[in-house]
């Protein structure tokens, strides 16, 4: 899975890498569920420095982080988002609601 | 109009193939010489072409997917994907931003995005029989190889 995580003082960093896709989709939403009900972040912090595809099943993969971390009262914005993936982000309007670093 | 060149893949409903069918039609779309900008446009629009046809046309089954590619003389390419699907009953409520039939992985912006990313695009439908979709964009010209035999 490209995905890893780092983080203290309840600040959580996620880092996607590779083609987010459909195919993908269902892994990302679950490894990224399993370490914010883990970590429970104040702050989630995705970063998509090393994505190198995103279409709109990329919208639902934050969507979800964005939800579920929000349940549990924590804050997330996303970093280094790469034009491709970040014109798919802004068609769905996505930084009206997340945070871009 | 004639099209210059064509070219056409059949695969199965496989997510997998949703890497596939958009690396292909890129590759299509490369003869052009086609901007860094245009070639991710075409690659999104058809991922969600096709992951529509993979997720909603074959929700219990395999089934065939069809991409066409069309070249025309003026720049312009055509991208139809087809399946022989469950079909959608209200193709303008499908056509709606967020509108979705499917579950928390999907998003309902994939129609909004193949219509913001291309120039036209068609969808026909037919409940039981299956969904066609035709999007085309024009690619700016430029010296290219187009259109040489």
């Amino acid at each position: 899975m490209e995905l890893s995580c780092t983080g203290e003082d309840r600040e959580l960093r996620i880092s996607l890498a590779g083609e987010v896709d459909h195919h993908r989709a269902r892994g990302l939403m679950e490894s990224i569920d399993r370490e914010v009900g883990t970590r429970l972040p104040r702050r989630l912090v995705l970063d998509l420095g090393g994505v190198t595809f995103m279409d709109s099943s990329g919208i639902a993969v934050l969507l979800r982080a964005y939800k579920r971390t929000a349940e549990l009262g924590g804050t997330v914005s996303v970093r280094n988002v790469p034009e491709q993936a970040g014109k798919v982000l802004r068609a769905a309007g996505l930084e009206r609601l997340l945070r871009f670093e | 109009m004639r099209p210059v060149n064509t070219a056409s893949i059949e695969f199965l409903s496989r997510s997998s193939n949703e890497g596939f069918a958009r690396t292909a039609a890129a590759c299509f779309a490369a003869q052009l010489d086609p901007t860094l900008d245009e070639i991710n446009d075409i690659k999104t629009a058809v991922s969600e072409a096709v992951t529509n046809a993979i997720v909603h046309a074959y929700p219990e089954k395999l089934g065939k997917v069809r991409l066409r590619l069309r070249l025309f003389e003026d720049g312009r390419l055509e991208i139809a994907v087809q399946d022989w699907g469950v079909g959608i009953a209200d193709v303008e409520q499908a056509r709606t931003p967020l509108f979705t039939t499917g579950n928390e992985e999907r998003s309902g912006m994939g129609f909004t995005i193949m219509e913001s990313f291309m120039d036209t695009l068609k969808v026909r439908s037919k409940p039981g029989k299956g969904t066609t979709v035709v999007m085309s964009r024009r690619l700016a010209r430029r010296v290219g190889t187009a259109g040489r035999p």
